[in-house]
């Protein structure tokens, strides 16, 4: 069943929109975006990561992630350094608003990117988040 | 079965915030365990989060989600008493449906 899922037979669950294989198996920012529909994001200041500085555990790094930009209707957060880059895409339906915290792991010291869809544009802020004990060793 | 989340829902001004604490391991796939063998991806992909039948949040999540995850939010036109209910489905298929009553 696993082998299944992963070579991508198995229906995704019933009322769940397919989960994003090309997006989350993307290399690179430009990667993801592509596999997101966007073609080119610009750095705006109404997108908004909120992240320490300085990571100490980077199995569990607190991340806020948001946007000012009224008509946003997707976030999704980006660790560069990441194996996979794309941590997670939130849509955004009418009356939610676009703030969200979670936790991400973070292998090493990398830039975090936090990619908002605004009107069809894509817009996008980063921080540099340095880790002191990486999170996906073995 | 997956173990249950802990989920808590309140309004906040006019809007309702969301906490949820999952319980899963978010294996990546990538470590290995101590006979040197891969530890096999198992991840939560889809988290849906609905009020009054209406999806508010609809996230897909990827491997770079920490273990036991955890996801705050808010949304409007939710009020005391309504129920909120989070819904995740991982890499194999298993899934765990928790709710809050908005307090």
């Amino acid at each position: 069943m696993a082998a299944l899922v992963a070579a991508g037979w198995w229906p995704a669950m019933a009322g769940a929109a397919e989960w994003n294989r090309l997006a989350f198996e993307a290399k690179t920012f430009e990667d993801v975006l592509k596999a997101l529909g966007g073609v080119d994001a610009k750095a705006s200041g109404d997108v908004v990561l909120v992240a320490p500085e300085i990571a100490e555990n980077g199995a569990v790094v607190p991340l806020q992630i948001s946007s000012r930009s009224p008509a946003t209707d997707m976030l999704a957060v980006l660790v560069e350094k990441n194996p996979n880059v794309l941590a997670a895409v939130f849509e955004v339906p009418e009356g939610t608003v676009a703030d969200f915290q979670t936790r991400v792991k973070m292998a090493q010291t990398s830039n975090v990117f936090v990619l908002a869809r605004s009107g069809g544009r894509y817009l996008y802020a980063v921080k540099e988040i340095k880790v002191t004990l990486g999170g996906c060793g073995g | 079965m997956a173990n249950p989340m802990k989920v808590r829902a309140a309004v906040d001004g006019d809007t309702v915030l969301v906490k949820a604490l999952m319980s899963h391991v978010m294996e990546t796939g990538r470590r290995t365990n101590d006979k040197g063998e891969t530890i096999p991806a198992h991840f939560i992909q889809q988290v849906t989060v609905t009020h009054k039948g209406r999806v508010v949040l609809s996230a897909q999540w990827g491997t770079s989600i920490s273990a036991n995850p955890f996801l705050s939010f808010r949304f409007r036109g939710g009020a005391k008493g309504e129920t909120v209910k989070v819904a995740w489905v991982d890499s194999k298929g298993d899934s765990r449906t928790d709710e809050a009553i908005i307090t």
